[in-house]
Formats: structure tokens, sequence, C-alpha cells
């Protein structure tokens, strides 16, 4: 008998299961099957969405379910795609708990700001700390640009400003991180493949 | 990798070396598990493998393995270098693969020279080579390409007879790594060693191939390059790359670390490898002379070499637009040129120094990364600014507050940006096997969460506004600098995709492969090796026919799936696969093809060669088409610490260089402390007598996983590994608090005694002991909330050295010396 992919075995429905319970089972009923439905209705009706883990580069592929609740739409579960040729559906203890990363309750919920010499954070709003943040990038651009080095070549470079980052950006937010700094002149660019 | 996950299962023998697949890549591992036991196939065919874990440490890996080898942290190239030997010494190489697909019969300039632990070329005042001397004997008129450079033509003896030969140099290098050398050098018993040289002397067989897996336990070396090029090497000897089950694989450790490497958030690239252009180079002419591979033989095709310039002047159009012309170069001079090296370490010896200004970090933690994690705190103290831009809060955003950093007195302003989470945005994410796979936005950003690439399009604007209003240091590049989204402070990830995969000016069309980039302005690729990721047909990356349907989707039964996502370079799912095939172009086994000619085309995977070109015919390229010679190379001048890998000694190590103990340590490494006049950070083995390592859990991804109170509970507090014989020696029982110090600092956590590490014996009969310890808290996450006191020492990175390899500048992390003691 050809091995039964657990998405065929959903799909096969409570029905199947149901005709094996009642020869199965002396007392009538199928436990196997009472906790399915309870699993299908938690994600009955529910949006699936596709996505990918977001912890080691073995990249398995997830699926997320979610539903519309008050309006805002809320994260039922997360598990392993068996489509998957990479992760046939399998998740690691990391991967299976990702739904309380996505989730968690320690997120950063404001812009913070500690000033210089300060010994705690204030909460700021956008505006204050982009502000804030673009004066500094042209302030230390300006005091650190080389447009000629020593030898009189053009090199165009800033100096005094580092931007390191990526291993979890998405490839394209990646490519636009590059692409930006390299604008400004950044030399010191730097994410996790080193370290 | 050159392969991708999946194809593991197709190996005969697997080498596992500085990795620890079953706890780091459980998933992953399935395929190592499948090439085992897979009861549907037969040995030579995907079943009946046997597995070599070469370990410090006895983990889940090594209880899978077959043998299990205890090996000294930093001397796998001795491992390697003897494996090489034995397979030279006996014959037992693929003699028409090295013949043919590497410059084993290229012949080496005379001059050339390895004495007493130094290649020949060596200046001790600054601590280089002069490679110059690794150069090939040329003959014969000169060859063009790229376009505006020639090269003359390598000499070859096809006989491998010659004795400046790369064959005959190899094994000259190569003899002194006898078994008992081995052995001194690596602590495994001389009887294991040889019962693995006899397993993977069987590998170059045709019908036969073995793959090398990898991860950070390799590259975190001060010999890191080298480490990871002799495995490479005995692949090519025994006509393993390029092949279904074959090649190097290195397991890479996050999400996303291979787009954003592949995207060159790396100081010394621009998208697709690209090298960063260097002071000096006027224009694209001398950019591409320096910089492109050059034709050795008048087979290779060198398609790289040939097409540098047309890559990078699609890239320069498409950032620069307009602005980037034929008669400025296409804004060549807007790209910045470095004058030293700015990699990781760089940065923070910058800022003590006091060269540094402000640093952004998004989803990387300096502090707990490290190395030497003090001097990155007092680094970052000294900085006039600090972003950080996360989901959760780091011991990067809180290192004011740091045990023993006094807040008063750090002027560093710090901002902490909420950024979203991966679920919150969508775009791809790049495994390992170098898949692209497109995510979903699964949920809408928390609160006042934004995304990183808004964060950043945002700042840009403010900047560009700053400088339109007040002027300063030169604006072209900031005023010209494309951004051609529907909001471009608002750019969809999607638009950035075909951006990146690139267009045709004259037709509006997306490319569909990078063989047609031009360097005359009318194409552009922001990322020339995602080029055929996008094309006009849609976005290639959403795919998802996988093992739903293995007949459909998998209609060569090898795993390729090529309608799963898409993967780089051109949807080719192996690397390298000409190689898979012999010269006529029948595959080395028939059971395991990559490619095959079958009379007029080449069938399998994408090849990584021209679709129609004739094996056969006399003009036909060699198989590696992407570098100078055409031909893999077991001799490279382009590493900056030999031409042949050698074994050196860790920084901190416990005994003298066996093979030459007055050069014992690489003598080119990088020390950042002696190069800035710091004072020395190095300890020394009559203080320090212990061989440390670092790693990481099952349960821990890095310092994110901090913040999951989840695995916090499956992995709760900070721990240090200890052999049973040392601890007993010591006193030491599970659980007992432990100070661990080096030279550079100290972690005080709990001791876990255990037999997965144990003594080992070196040269001279010297007993050493190594310690594991695993790298993942600090003072910031659940388990520091809750013990704020007992957290105070638990950046493991407070105690590794600020050195790295010379080209690769990967820190040290993976083996240095330490003492321990109850407390």
């Amino acid at each position: 008998m050809p091995e039964l992919t657990r998405r065929e075995f959903l799909k096969l429905g409570a029905g199947g299961a149901a005709g094996i319970a009642v020869v199965g089972n002396p007392l009538g009923f199928d436990l196997k099957a009472a906790k399915k439905r309870q699993i299908e209705s938690r994600i009955t009706g529910a949006k699936e969405s596709k996505s990918i883990c977001p912890y080691c580069a073995v990249g398995c592929a997830l699926i997320a379910y979610t539903k519309q609740v008050n309006g805002k739409t809320e994260i039922l579960q997360i598990e392993g795609d068996p489509d998957s040729p990479v992760n046939e559906g399998r998740l690691c203890p990391k991967g299976a708990s990702a739904m309380q990363l996505a989730t968690s309750s320690r997120r950063v919920e404001h812009p913070m700001y500690r000033a210089p010499g300060s010994t705690k954070w204030e909460v700021k709003d956008w505006d204050f700390v982009l502000d804030k943040i673009a004066q500094n990038i042209k302030a230390s651009r300006d005091n650190t640009f080389v447009a000629q080095d020593a030898s009189g070549n053009v090199v165009n470079r800033t100096e005094g400003i580092a931007f390191a980052g990526g291993a979890a950006f998405s490839s394209e937010e990646g490519y636009f991180a590059t692409k930006v700094m390299r604008g400004l002149g950044v030399v010191h660019l730097e994410q996790q493949a080193r370290v | 990798m050159t392969n991708h996950w999946r194809d593991i299962k197709h190996a005969d023998l697997i080498l596992i070396n500085g990795a620890n697949p079953a706890e780091a890549h459980p998933v992953g591992f399935q395929w190592f598990v499948k090439a085992k036991l897979d009861p549907t196939k037969g040995p030579g065919a995907g079943g009946g493998a046997k597995m070599v874990h070469a370990d410090p440490r006895f983990t889940r890996t090594s209880a899978l393995a077959d043998t299990y080898l205890r090996i000294r942290t930093g001397t796998d190239v001795a491992y390697f270098g003897g494996l090489i030997n034995y397979v030279l010494q006996n014959d037992l190489y693929h003699a028409d693969y090295v013949k043919n697909y590497t410059n084993a019969s290229f012949i080496v300039r005379e001059g050339y020279d390895f004495k007493d632990g130094l290649f020949s070329g060596y200046n001790a005042a600054t601590r280089s080579y002069d490679i110059s001397t690794w150069a090939y004997e040329t003959e014969g008129d000169p060859l063009s390409g790229p376009p505006g450079a020639t090269q003359a033509r390598a000499k070859r003896d096809m006989t491998l007879e010659h004795p400046r030969s790369v064959f005959q140099l190899l094994k000259k290098h190569f003899s002194r790594y006898t078994p008992q050398m081995v052995s001194s050098i690596t602590g495994i018993p001389i009887l294991d060693f040889m019962s693995v040289a006899r397993m993977v002397g069987e590998m170059g067989k045709p019908d036969k191939v073995m793959t090398i897996v990898y991860a950070v336990g390799l590259t975190h070396h001060t010999t890191g390059g080298q480490l990871i090029r002799s495995g490479a090497l005995l692949q090519l000897l025994l006509g393993n790359m390029g092949r279904p089950g074959g090649g190097m694989n290195a397991e890479r450790g996050h999400a996303n670390i291979q787009g954003n490497t592949d995207h060159a958030i790396s100081w010394e690239i621009l998208p697709g490898y690209l090298r960063i252009p260097a002071p000096g180079q006027k224009n694209l002419d001398q950019y591409v002379q320096a910089s492109a591979p050059k034709r050795s033989d008048p087979n290779s095709w060198n398609f790289f070499g040939i097409n540098y310039r047309n890559f990078m002047v699609s890239l320069l159009k498409g950032w620069y637009g307009d602005a980037a012309k034929k008669e400025n170069e296409y804004a060549f001079d807007f790209i910045p040129k470095p004058g030293t090296n700015s990699s990781w370490m760089s940065i923070y010896d910058q800022a003590l120094k006091g060269k540094m200004e402000g640093v952004m970090l998004s989803g990387m933690t300096a502090t707990s990364i490290g190395p030497d994690s003090n001097q990155v705190l007092q680094g970052l103290a000294k900085l006039k600014w600090l972003v950080v831009m996360d989901a959760l809060p780091t011991t990067s955003s809180e290192f004011w507050r740091a045990p023993g950093m006094e807040g008063a007195k750090i002027n560093t302003e710090v901002f902490l940006l909420p950024a979203t989470h991966w679920i919150e945005k969508d775009g791809s994410f790049v495994n390992s096997g170098r898949w692209s796979q497109w995510k979903e936005q699964v949920v809408p950003p928390e609160g006042d969460a934004r995304h990183d690439h808004w964060i950043l399009a945002e700042l840009f604007d403010r900047v560009k506004t700053l400088y339109r209003q007040q002027g300063g240091k030169f604006t072209d590049p900031i005023m010209a600098l494309t951004l051609n989204y529907k909001d471009p402070k608002k750019p969809e990830l999607d638009e950035i995709a075909k951006e990146i995969n690139g267009k045709n000016l004259t037709t509006g069309s997306q490319m569909t492969s990078f063989a047609l980039l031009k360097d005359d302005g009318t194409t552009t690729a922001g990322d020339w090796i995602y080029t055929g990721s996008y094309p006009d047909a849609g976005n290639l990356m959403k795919r998802r026919k996988g093992i739903q349907d293995p007949k459909a989707n998998d209609p060569t039964g090898m795993g390729f799936y090529h309608e799963w996502a898409w993967s780089w370079p051109l949807n080719r799912r192996v690397m390298y696969n000409r190689a898979s095939a012999d010269l006529d172009g029948k595959p080395w086994d028939p059971n395991r093809p990559g490619i095959q000619w079958n009379g007029t085309a080449w069938t399998g995977d994408v090849p990584d060669y021209p679709a129609n070109m004739n094996p056969k015919d006399p003009a036909a390229w060699l198989p590696f088409i992407m570098n100078g010679e055409g031909v893999g190379r077991l001799f490279s001048n382009s590493m900056l610490d030999g031409p042949i890998p050698e074994h050196y000694e860790p920084y901190e190590a416990p005994i003298p260089n066996p093979l030459h103990p007055n050069v014992s340590e690489d003598p080119v490494a990088f020390l950042y402390d002696q190069a800035a006049g710091r004072p020395n950070r190095f300890g020394k083995v009559d203080k320090y007598p212990y061989v440390a390592t670092s790693y990481r859990l099952t349960e821990h991804e890095h310092y994110v996983t901090q913040h999951v109170p989840l695995l916090v509970g499956l992995q709760p507090q900070a721990f240090v590994e200890i052999p049973q014989e040392l601890a007993d020696e010591k006193g030491i029982k599970s659980g007992d608090r432990v100070r661990v110090s080096s030279e550079r600092g100290k972690l005080e956590v709990s001791a876990l005694v255990t037999k997965r590490l144990g003594p080992i014996t070196l040269a001279g009969n010297k007993k050493v002991y190594q310690i594991g310890i695993p790298i993942h808290w600090g003072f910031v996450g659940v388990s520091a909330d809750q013990n704020p006191e007992k957290s105070k020492y638990w950046l493991a990175n407070a105690l590794t050295p600020m050195v790295g390899d010379v080209g690769a500048r990967t820190p040290e992390f993976k083996a240095f010396l330490v003492n321990i003691e109850k407390f």
C-alpha cells in the first residue's frame, strides 16, 4: 500500500475514520476521530498562508492559519508544510514554537530613546527618532567622508558609519539596505555570514 | 551549499566536520538519516550510506554516525590533509576527473616553495605574502577575455608527472600528513583515522560519491578559509564536486543569511559577488581587469570573467538610472572604495580607536556576537550614536546597562526602533541550498512596528531632504539613487524583487537570464545571480509544486523539484553539474545523474553549461565555466594565506605546531589588538590549560529565542559542558557554579559534567581536555529577567579572541584557551 501523506490523510475526512471506528472500537466511538475533528474545527474556515521558518537556514516551509477576530488578524496555528521537498511537514522545537515568537508579549512596542548619559529609556514617536537619526547620519557622513585618499584616488567613502544586519531580513529588504548604504558611501557593511 | 538538503540522501559516505546537524539543523538532518536508512534504495542509490562525524564533542549527530572521531578543535586541515595524503599515496583519486576537471596538470612557475611553515613570498614586517610567486608557468600567445584584458595561457602536463605540476606539488605538500602526524595534531587515534581513510579511499570510484557537510565549526578559525579548501581539495581529488550526493555543503545558521550574503550586505562585495572596487581603479576597465577571472586555457569559457562588466554596468544602471551614463563610466565613482578591511571585527576596532561615529544594527547583537564582548562593549560606549532595529530588545540596545557598564558615563545616543517580524512581511528567504522561497505576509505589523526597509527608506528620504536643504559632502549618489517604487518611502518587496531580477530598458520586459545582460546601459540587474527569478510571467520564488505530486514535480526522481521556489543560478539545483558527467557527457554514475548529454542537448538538472554544447566537440568548454582555468583549483592564488591548505594552530593552542613549531600559528592572520597598539589579550597554556569551543543548542537560535518562553523552558540557563575526568580532577559536580576565564573575560555559569567530552592525547603524549560552551545567554531575555544576579556573566563571547582569518576575517570563536574553577 502506498504511503499516505499527511495531507491525503486529512482529506479523507471524518467519514472514513468513523466507518473504521464502528468496527475497531467496542465502545462504538473513535477517540482519534474525535480529536481530529477538534483540531479541524480550530482551523476550519481559517486563511492558509505560506511562510518559511525564521530560524536556521534549512528553510522549512510553514503554513500559518489566521482568522479575523474583531477586525484583527489572529494567528491560530503554524505548522510544517507537508508539500515541501525540504522538510516534508516536519519542524524542530524552534520551528514548532514559531507562533510564540510571532505573538511575543515582549515586543518593543514604540520607538525608544536613551539620551547620552541617561540611565533610562524614553518612549518617543517615530518622527522624533527618524529626524534625529537622519541628522546623525548626515553629520557623521559629512564628518568622516573621504572624497580622495592620501594618494589622490577618488574613493567617495563614508568611514564613520557602519551598518550590520540582515540574517532575518527578507532578501529584498537586504538588497535595499545594501543599495541605500552604498548610496550613502558606507564601507563598513556587514551581516551574519562571518560571525 | 553546492548541493541542497534533499540531495544529501544520494551520498554513499557523509563526512561531517565542524557541524552538528542532528541538533543545529535537525530537520535537514533527516536527509542524512535517509541516506543511511531509506529502505527503497540500496547502497549507491541513496540507502546504506555511512556517516563519519569528527567533532570535539559526542553529540546526537555522533550517535547516529557509523564512526565518531574525537578531534581537537581547529585541526581539521590536518584531518583532511591526512585523507588527501592517503588518497594520493595509494592512487585512490578519480584519475579521469583529476586529469581533465582540475588544475592538477597545470605547471606552477619556478620560485614557488613551501618551507618550515612558510610559503614563498612571505614578508614578516607586513605579515603578508607576495602571491605573485604562486602563479602558473605560461607559454604561447596570450588569451583574450575578459574584455580589455589578456592573460598568458598556462602550461599543462597531462601526464601529471612534471615535478612542478600542481599534482606533484600537492603530493609533496601533503606527504607530511602521515597517519602519525594527523594523530599527534588532531588527537584522533591512528587506527580510527585509518578506518575512515579506507572508507574515504573508496569514494574515488566513479560510481561512488561522498559529501562533506560543515558549519561554523570549520569557518570560525584563523584558518577558516583553508579549512574549507582542504575539504574541497579532497572532493576534487575524489571527483565528487558537481555530482548529486557530493559537493561541499555549508549548513548556514540563520533563515536568510544566504540571501543577504548574495545581496552583499558585506563590505567586500556588491550584489552577486562582484568585488567592491578598490582605490586606484579609475574606471570600469581597470575595475574589471583587477576583479574578473582571466582565461588561462583556450578551452576555458570563463563565463564570469567575460560577463563581469555586463553584470557591473547592469547593477550601476539599476542603482543610478539616468545618472549612470557611458560618459561617466555608468557612475562608477558613486560606488565607495574601501581603503582597509571593513568587516565585522573592523567595525568595533574602529570604534575602539574612536573613529566610528554611528552604528546601525538590525537583527544582530554585537555584544553577544563578539568576539571579545567586553571590548565590543567598550567600542559601543565610544560611539556617538547607535541605532538598533529589532522586534525585541537585545544585548546591544541595552548595552549601556550591561553588568559592569555605567550608563551615566556613556555618551552614546541610543535608539531602539520596533521592527516587524518575518511573519508580518512578505519577501524571500534563501536557504542553505540556495533555494529562494517566497513567504507571504501572514499578519499586519504589530502596533507601532515598521518594516526594516521602510525605516531605511524613511531615513534615506530624510537624509536626502537635509542634503537638499543644507548641502554637504558629495551629494550626487544620494540624489541619483533610484527609488522607482509606487511609494519611495514604502517600497513593496515585490517591487524590489522585480528590480533585483532586472529588466531590458529598451523593451521594458523583465530579464530572463543573466547571459542576456549588457554593458551598454540597456539592461539592469540589481543582483545578476537572481536574474531569471522574476520574469514577465511572474515571481518564480512563489512556486510550491513539491512532494504532493512527486511524479509530476520531480520527473527525474533526483529530488530537484524545479518548480518548488527558485534557486540561483538559473534555478540550478546542483552547482558545477557539468562535472557530474564524463568527457562524453555520460553520468559518472548512471544511477545518480546530474545532467547528461542525449546527443543534442543536456538533460536533467538545469545544466551548468551551454544547453546544446556537444561535449565531444574539440572546442567544447571545460567543465567549471565560472573560473579562468575552466577546471577545479587544487592550487589557487586567490587565497591570501597560501595556495595549498596547511595546518596552523589556533592563536591560543595547547601545543606548538608539530609540523613547524617555529611557525606555529597562521603567519598572516589579522591581529586587531596588536595592529592597533592595544595591550595583548591572548592567554598562554600555563595559565589557561584547557581548550574551549563554543556551539549552539537545538532549542535556541543565537540570542533571539531568549524571548521565547517555551524555548527558555526547554533550555533555561547558561551552562558549560565539562568532561567527566576533568570534573573528577577538579571536584566539580553537575549543577555546581563554575567560573570559566580567558585572558579577556569570564563566565559564571552552571557545570554540566558529561562523557560527551573526554581527554585527547596529542604530540609528545600530552593529555588535553576540551570544554564546551553553548553561546545563547546574556543579560537580556526571560531567564536573565528571572535571574538578574546569576545572569551577570552569561556572555559566552566574553571569552573569545578578537583575531581572524586573513581573508574571510572569521573570528576564532571555536578554539581558545580557558581555565575553570568551582566557586
